[in-house]
């Protein structure tokens, strides 16, 4: 074991490309490795549960912990992390807003497992459901139990930074990783405990190079409805919903820049307590009509508001789950 | 939030009995006890109850414990802030305390007034006061802004409501702007034949004072013109009007009426003689109108159709005509307005089965009006749609679109008053019988039920009951050529069919068409009927929530001419109050922009009612004027980015808030 501190990343429920961000740092990872003695790291490395649990309380410098709490496993690693890291940050949209894991809050879990074991396109004749526990001849087998809600990483356990995005920006990833570094070597302090890192304290709108005007909206389209789009003016204004006025900046507004549409991945702006919400009231606003039927007609243009507006954020909101998720156990 | 942490302020909490207002359904005792043991973590010091906390005991209550115990902040739980809120943040001002710092709960209007279970609203109440000591921590002081009121008085609608207002303005000194939509000013009253209930002649005491608004120095008139966007607040508002093309020079113009005898175009007048009677392109609506200019009525007049004629021009030996003339648009500056834009009549061919529209014989109010004035259509003679035919017998049908719940559910107020008139006038007029078709009689005003009796005693006939049809369908000889009035005598018990000559529809009043735009215009609401809404139906009539704007008359709802007229004056009276206290204060909630974190996506730069948010396009950030800001919110609520936060609705304000509320559950 070398003296050198010691850095972690662990995956609960995500989809993986948070550590592809991390790799994307290409020659960067060279750094990590050069001032990181790297302990633990599922997707790059073999390391059991126990040699981390074996490890000395705040033995781990950094950990950038990515994925939702969508089970009980999730939740011990996290408090398992929490205990043996001294820098513990919440990496990415799922680990920070839960993300698309985070939109199965929606529907209760039975139903979740309905459709992912019932339904016509799985091919289940006797309709078997995995069981959180089996008795084989060497002893019993457990798999985790999905919590009744998905739950960011803050949710569960105290969290010291926060670093939003689906996923995180490699040149933001790369900046943060010179700041821990630079922090090292004395020439740097980390930011204030709770800070959001890697990202804009501003919205995408910020950067993005889109010629902006009063907005007075009669119709919302899908993107694929309106070609072509005109590549200068705000793609807003041109009836796409694009996320962007209340998106964190961080991303150099990647998406609108090649003429998509912002879907917000990089969370609520600073300050910002209900993402959807926030753009709910925004596109109300700038909706040009005045009857009611109008009103509707228009905003029918958006046939899936929570996909528009909560795709990674719903786990966060104020709302966070629906009723039937809340109701069951005590949650 | 609820660690009981030494930086808490020390907060008082007040529970008000209202009498037995609130204390027969909340157990104002217990809530006093509670709020002393299980908001003492939260920075409670002090929780007191009172039978009436208004009273100046009350109110001292409240100072001597900001003095000898050093409150910072107060939470009065009695009736709704609209009421009293006034009243509190000047006890807490008195004893030293910022009137900021100081919050109402109405466990009154929203909880003693509403709930029928007192376990469950003394519950509530807790709730409510919980929330609100969270949020009070959370205040900030504030100062007034104080701005210089413009004397400068706008009156839109020159009916005899807003001519009265006018009037006593410009009779304290102080100028006005009156703007009228038709050629003249004088209204609806200018329209009808007598008033009841003392028959004078509407016009001898209207144009007066028509002719009185016309000629005082002080009064701008502005008729054939429309607002068409106002700007500003109490004190300072900035009103365009749209002063619509006369083609008439008035500089020249000396109101001879050669131009209108010598037009050849004549055109049904359905406003002003309701359709009974015509005027030319070129007209003033009637013979005294204010101001006497007339005005070509540009889609009837052959000049401006067809390209020949002009011989308005030809004969007026002033030259006033002016074809080229265009709209003017006036800016002016005005500390307050008074809307006094009055009512339309309601549409009689809506009540299909009463057959206005197909039966010739049914006649409404307003063309009875015109047929009995001695200028109108028929030289002041009762006579059937021929124009010739003396009816023998006339039937009255009350509440026509109005006590209906297919058209509209409010009385009208001066439909059975009216009625009675016309009973009056046809009998002195023809000596027909007349039968009066009512639901109930209401004839609640002085010296009104003595006309009624008046009336009953000439021998007119009452029949209580809501006519089901007006037909000219005979069943049997005697109905024959008449028109048969099906009614349920409610009196009697039995269906009865009565034949007449003529039928009169007593028509309903309606907010006028237009009135939702013209309270956006001017930043008020209307009711659900349409209404323009008062600050206070009681107590505060002829005020709305904003300030600076003032309604009158029929606007605020249906009334008869002495409402209006009073309505006129006290509108007028409180203007001058605001003008001669020369500054006003303005309550400081204002928004703001946190200029590092908005984007300028623009987003609210169309949304201010009151124009305070500009877009600074070298920034490329947006800004708020505090001195045009209103503190309405909505730029607050629209903001994606939340760079906009309200003074007294910050986040922390409102979160803190709903903390308290669950917390008391």
């Amino acid at each position: 074991m070398s003296n050198k501190p010691k850095f972690a990343m662990y995956w609960a429920a995500s989809c993986g490309g948070c550590e592809i961000a991390v790799l994307n740092i290409h020659e960067k990872i060279l750094d990590v490795d050069a001032n990181f003695d790297v302990v633990f790291w599922p997707v790059a490395m073999d390391a059991k549960y126990k040699d981390v649990e074996e490890m000395e309380d705040k033995s781990i410098l950094l950990t950038l912990f990515n994925g939702s709490m969508r089970n009980d496993e999730n939740e011990k690693i996290a408090h398992l992390m929490r205990r043996k890291s001294q820098i513990l940050v919440s990496f990415g949209s799922c680990a920070t807003e839960g993300c698309v894991p985070g939109l199965a809050n929606l529907f209760p879990v039975n139903e979740i497992m309905d459709v992912a074991f019932h339904t016509v396109t799985t091919d289940n004749p006797n309709n078997i459901l995995p069981q959180t526990s089996f008795e084989v001849p060497e002893g019993t087998l457990h798999l985790p139990t999905m919590n009744s809600r998905v739950k960011t990483l803050a949710q569960v356990v105290d969290v010291d930074y926060y670093m939003p995005g689906c996923p995180p920006e490699s040149h933001q990833i790369a900046a943060v990783v010179d700041l821990v570094i630079q922090v090292l070597q004395g020439k740097a302090q980390l930011p204030p405990k709770g800070s959001v890192i890697g990202a804009g304290n501003s919205t995408v709108c910020d950067e993005c190079p889109r010629a902006r005007n009063v907005k007075m909206i009669k119709a919302f389209h899908r993107i694929q409805e309106v070609a072509p789009l005109d590549p200068t003016l705000c793609i807003l204004e041109q009836g796409v919903p694009c996320n962007g006025p209340a998106t964190r900046s961080g991303c150099n507004a990647r998406c609108p820049r090649v003429g998509a549409q912002c879907i917000g991945c990089y969370g609520p702006a600073e300050g910002v307590l209900d993402y959807g919400a926030r753009l709910v009231t925004a596109f109300a606003s700038v909706v040009d009509a005045k009857e009611p039927a109008e009103i509707e007609s228009i905003l029918d243009g958006i046939p899936d508001p929570t996909g528009q507006f909560y795709r990674f954020n719903l786990a966060d909101s104020l709302m966070r789950a629906s009723t039937s998720n809340w109701k069951k156990n005590g949650h | 939030m609820s660690e009981n942490t030494p930086n808490k302020p020390k907060i008082g909490v007040y529970t008000c009995h209202c009498g037995t207002n609130i204390s027969s359904m909340v157990d104002v005792e217990n809530v006093r006890d509670w709020a002393k043991e299980h908001l003492g973590s939260e920075g409670v010091i002090v929780s007191r109850d009172y039978k009436f906390m208004c009273s100046s005991l009350g109110q001292e209550l409240i100072e001597k414990d900001i003095k000898e115990l050093g409150l910072e902040r107060v939470v009065v739980a009695a009736c709704s802030p609209h009421l009293h809120e006034k009243t509190f943040r000047g006890a807490s001002e008195r004893a030293g305390l910022n009137p900021y710092l100081t919050e109402m709960v109405s466990i009154r209007e929203q909880v003693s007034w509403v709930h029928t279970d007192k376990v469950v609203a003394t519950a509530k109440a807790k709730s409510l006061i919980a929330g609100t000591v969270e949020r009070v921590a959370q205040n900030a002081p504030l100062e007034k802004l104080k701005v210089p009121i413009n004397a400068n008085t706008l009156v839109v609608g020159g009916g005899i409501s807003g001519i009265q207002a006018a009037l006593e303005v410009a009779n304290a000194g102080f100028h006005v702007y009156l703007v009228e939509r038709e050629p003249s000013i004088g209204g609806h009253m200018a329209q009808f034949d007598k008033t009841f209930p003392t028959l004078d002649c509407s016009a001898c005491i209207l144009t007066p004072r028509m002719v009185e608004a016309g000629s005082n120095p002080n009064i701008t008139l502005l008729t054939w013109s429309e607002v068409v966007s106002v700007t500003g607040f109490v004190g300072a508002f900035n009103v365009t009007i749209k002063k619509k093309a006369r083609f008439v020079n008035e500089e020249l113009c000396t109101g001879c009426g050669i131009c209108w005898e010598k037009c050849p175009k004549s055109v049904i007048d359905d406003v002003y003689e309701a359709g009974l009677g015509y005027r030319k392109a070129v007209y003033t609506p009637f013979a005294q109108a204010v101001p006497k200019y007339p005005v070509i009525d540009k889609p009837n007049c052959t000049f401006f159709q067809k390209g020949t004629c002009k011989a308005c021009e030809k004969f007026c030996p002033t030259n006033a005509i002016d074809f080229n003339q265009k709209d003017e648009y006036l800016n002016v500056e005005v500390g307050n307005v008074i809307l006094a834009t009055g009512y339309d009549l309601f549409d009689a061919g809506r009540v299909t089965n009463y057959g206005y529209g197909r039966l010739p014989n049914v006649f409404t109010s307003m063309e009875f009006e015109r047929m009995c004035n001695a200028s109108g259509p028929t030289g002041g003679e009762i006579t059937l749609r021929d124009g010739i035919t003396k009816p023998q017998t006339v039937g009255i049908i009350h509440c026509v679109g109005s006590r209906d719940k297919n058209y509209n559910n409010y009385c009208s107020t001066i439909c059975c008053m009216q009625s009675l008139k016309f009973a009056h006038l046809v009998k002195e007029r023809t000596g027909a019988d007349v039968y009066e078709f009512y639901i109930d009689m209401r004839t609640a005003a002085k010296s009104y039920d003595e006309f009624y009796q008046r009336v009953l005693d000439e021998g007119t006939l009452f029949v209580r009951g809501k006519v089901a049809e007006v037909t000219d369908a005979a069943r049997q000889p005697h109905e024959k050529g008449k028109l048969i009035v099906q009614v349920e005598d409610t009196l009697i018990g039995k269906q009865r069919r009565i034949p007449v000559d003529m039928v009169l529809l007593s028509i309903g009043m309606e907010p006028r068409a237009d009135a939702k735009e013209t309270g956006k215009l001017f930043g008020i609401s209307c009711s659900s009927d349409g209404w323009f809404m008062e600050r206070h139906p009681k107590l505060d009539p002829i005020s709305t929530m904003t300030e600076g704007i003032y309604i009158a008359g029929c606007a605020t709802g249906p009334k008869d001419i002495p409402g209006s007229v009073s309505q006129g004056a006290a509108a007028a009276a409180r203007v001058l109050d605001k003008i001669l206290q020369k500054e006003v204060e303005l309550e400081p909630i204002r928004a703001s922009v946190n200029e590092n974190k908005c984007s300028g996506c623009r987003i609210c730069n169309n949304l201010c009612p009151f124009s305070a948010i500009s877009f600074m396009p070298e920034l490329g950030i947006t800004r708020i004027n505090p001195a045009l800001c209103q503190g309405c919110g909505t730029c607050v609520a629209a903001c994606p980015a939340g760079a906009i936060s309200g003074t007294g609705f910050s986040n922390e304000q409102i979160f803190a808030q709903i903390d308290g509320i669950l917390m008391g559950i």
